[in-house]
């Protein structure tokens, strides 16, 4: 096991210097230079230019810059927004509950709803049950994210009038800051009727968010389903006697689950690519809109940390998934 | 005539390749519709100036936010209605036919080639090339795809031809691990070998031996990348990284669709169904012909 994670460990490392790398040059590859781009049409006095631009460091040598950037980052500093002047990792730990609610809401009802949905199609391959699950998550799979948002506005929202449009709680509302977490906060706050304004808030952005997991997971839940009814232990316990309850749910279901939990986490990505759309029309203030705004007001401190620690994310969840693999399949720990 | 004869006379020729490709093809209602729907576009895509009724671009300052036909206050000329600067809205669609299908084109080609290339160059040289090559598309892969698309075309700037290159280098990492997988399967068998004996060089036997035993997942994946592109471009064209004005593009077309949710339900419903529809079409065909192409799925 200790070589297995070992192994992981080292093919994430050059991967995460690569990321790095990447997100220093893009940064870089801005025509003419940040502070340029940041004074916009006007121009500038260019003593005030070079002195912008050495106290952001960039009259240096670019492997210093890179050498700076990747020793600051290891220690949890990276840069300064030019617009706020706050530290970035302090904005962006600002804006990170909000994200993480809503991403964790959204994969909770994907899993819940898509997971099952996927078995039953498996079970109930061939009739109208599996049609029916397919042809929606088809569907699902094939909706653009910020139409469906809209289109989910356009009717519970407008037409039906039973949720708010944007933002995480009714204004009225102040509950105390303990988890950033606004479900968790309204719950321990002693406000009348916060918790419900913090739900009705969350759940049009999770039904947007969680519907292409819930169809990627429901596709993949069956089929890798079908491959393990077709195994020689399943038709093992049949010939046993089992009922087909105890077979799906205890034999096949672990079994099948193995890929699912993979696909899952690669979920994590498409859902942090969403959360900038979903944040963005539902005025969501988490890493997503927080993202796009600094894209649109040329922050670049900003972008490139938010693009480092997103990618890390990615990378870390990514490396958590392939180690509960070996946990829970032995077999990939000793390949051939 | 006996049994046996009767049926060694009644026993299929092997079909043409396409012939029996195009029944595995046809068998499949899904697929079929998607064709239909993909060629349906296509056509508004290439005749956009005959058969739309009016300019996409052209602004009808008496008629504007005019609701389709069949709704009071619609009006005949405006079949789906028109903007809030008195567009139609039909018009906008037929030309955004053009644009969304061309972005694919466009996007999927570059990609499609480069990534073929790499693939090739990493399953067939092996070494560290494939090890850079590899690790390099790993690190693409570790970022959310619109992240990395959004964060290309805010340094290349805004765009519609900026949108096309993100969405190529976006689709890159998936052309090109299928290529090597499907390489490094091909490259040991004895075809190979014996073109090898033959004398063929290292090129040919790239190219020409085993690229085109490669092909059949590269086109199915191919065909999932026209979707995956004129969703990511839709979604630049949505906030405003896209295509820009007035280009009748469909995600740009529902960018300012927030403003009119309350009043206008055309604006936010038509192109949004546009969207839909042409990815699910390519979606149900790219299924259609991997069933109909994977030999492994035949049996």
């Amino acid at each position: 096991m200790l070589t297995f994670f070992l192994k992981r460990l080292a093919v994430v490392i050059p991967t995460f210097i690569g990321i790095t790398l990447l997100v220093f040059a893009l940064i870089r590859m801005v025509p003419g230079d940040p502070v340029e781009a940041l004074s916009g049409e006007r121009g500038i006095d260019p003593a005030r230019h070079a002195q912008l631009l050495h106290e952001f460091g960039l009259d240096r040598p670019l492997p210093a810059q890179y050498g700076e950037f990747v020793w600051k980052a290891l220690h949890g500093d990276l840069g300064v927004s030019i617009v706020s002047h706050e530290p970035v990792l302090s904005e962006f730990l600002d804006r990170f509950p909000a994200t993480f609610e809503l991403t964790l809401c959204a994969i909770l009802f994907a899993a819940l709803i898509g997971i099952p949905a996927g078995m039953l199609a498996a079970v109930k391959r061939n009739t109208p049950i599996d049609y029916g699950v397919m042809g929606v998550s088809l569907a699902g799979y094939s909706m653009p994210l910020f139409w469906w948002a809209l289109l989910l506005i356009l009717y519970f929202s407008v037409h039906l009038g039973w949720t708010p449009v944007s933002g995480r709680l009714g204004i009225e509302f102040d509950p105390p800051h303990v988890t950033g977490l606004m479900l968790v906060d309204t719950w321990l706050s002693d406000e009348e009727g916060a918790f419900r304004s913090a739900l009705s808030h969350l759940i049009l952005p999770t039904l947007a968010l969680g519907t292409i997991p819930l169809a990627t997971l429901a596709r993949m839940t069956r089929s890798s389903m079908l491959e393990v009814l077709r195994e020689d232990y399943i038709r093992a316990a049949r010939a046993r006697g089992l009922t087909p309850l105890r077979i799906v749910a205890k034999h096949a279901f672990r079994n099948a689950l193995i890929p699912v939990v993979t696909v899952a986490g690669l979920q994590v990505g498409v859902l942090l690519g969403g959360a900038v759309l979903t944040e963005t029309i539902f005025a969501w203030p988490g890493i997503g809109k927080w993202l796009i705004e600094a894209i649109h007001r040329r922050d670049y401190p900003i972008v490139q940390g938010g693009l480092l620690i997103c990618a890390s994310l990615v990378i870390l969840v990514n490396l958590a998934v392939d180690l509960l693999y070996g946990i829970i399949n032995p077999r990939i720990r000793h390949p051939r | 005539m006996n049994d046996t004869q009767e049926a060694i006379l009644a026993a299929p020729q092997t079909p043409h390749p396409f012939v029996e490709f195009w029944r595995d093809f046809a068998r499949n209602p899904g697929a079929l519709a998607g064709f239909a729907v993909i060629v349906l576009f296509i056509i508004c895509a290439v005749f956009a100036g005959t058969l739309a009724p009016h300019s996409p671009i052209e602004q009808y300052r008496n008629a504007v936010l005019t609701p389709p036909t069949w709704q009071s206050g619609g009006r005949a000329e405006f079949l789906l209605g028109t903007d809030a600067v008195g567009r139609d809205v039909l018009s906008r669609l037929i030309f955004g036919a053009r644009l969304s299908l061309g972005i694919g084109l466009v996007s999927v080609t570059l990609s499609l080639g480069l990534g073929i290339f790499l693939g090739l160059c990493a399953g067939f040289l092996r070494g560290w090339l494939d090890t850079a090559i590899m690790r390099l598309m790993d690190i693409l892969l570790a970022l959310p795809s619109l992240l990395l698309a959004v964060a290309i075309v805010a340094v290349l700037g805004p765009g519609l031809t900026n949108a096309m290159y993100a969405i190529a280098i976006v689709l890159l990492p998936h052309y090109v691990r299928l290529t090597r997988a499907a390489v490094i399967g091909e490259r040991d068998k004895e075809y190979v070998l014996a073109s090898k004996i033959a004398g063929a060089g290292t090129l040919r036997l790239m190219f020409g031996t085993i690229l085109p035993n490669c092909l059949a997942p590269l086109i199915v994946q191919a065909t999932l990348g026209f979707s995956t592109a004129i969703l990511d471009a839709a979604a630049l064209g949505f906030l405003g990284l896209g295509a820009q004005p007035p280009a009748a593009e469909w995600g740009a077309m529902l960018a300012s669709a927030m403003e009119f949710i309350q009043s206008a339900w055309w604006i936010v419903t038509f192109p949004g169904i546009a969207i839909f529809l042409a990815v699910l079409a390519f979606n149900l065909m790219g299924d259609g012909l991997r069933d109909a192409l994977d030999p492994k799925l035949k049996q």
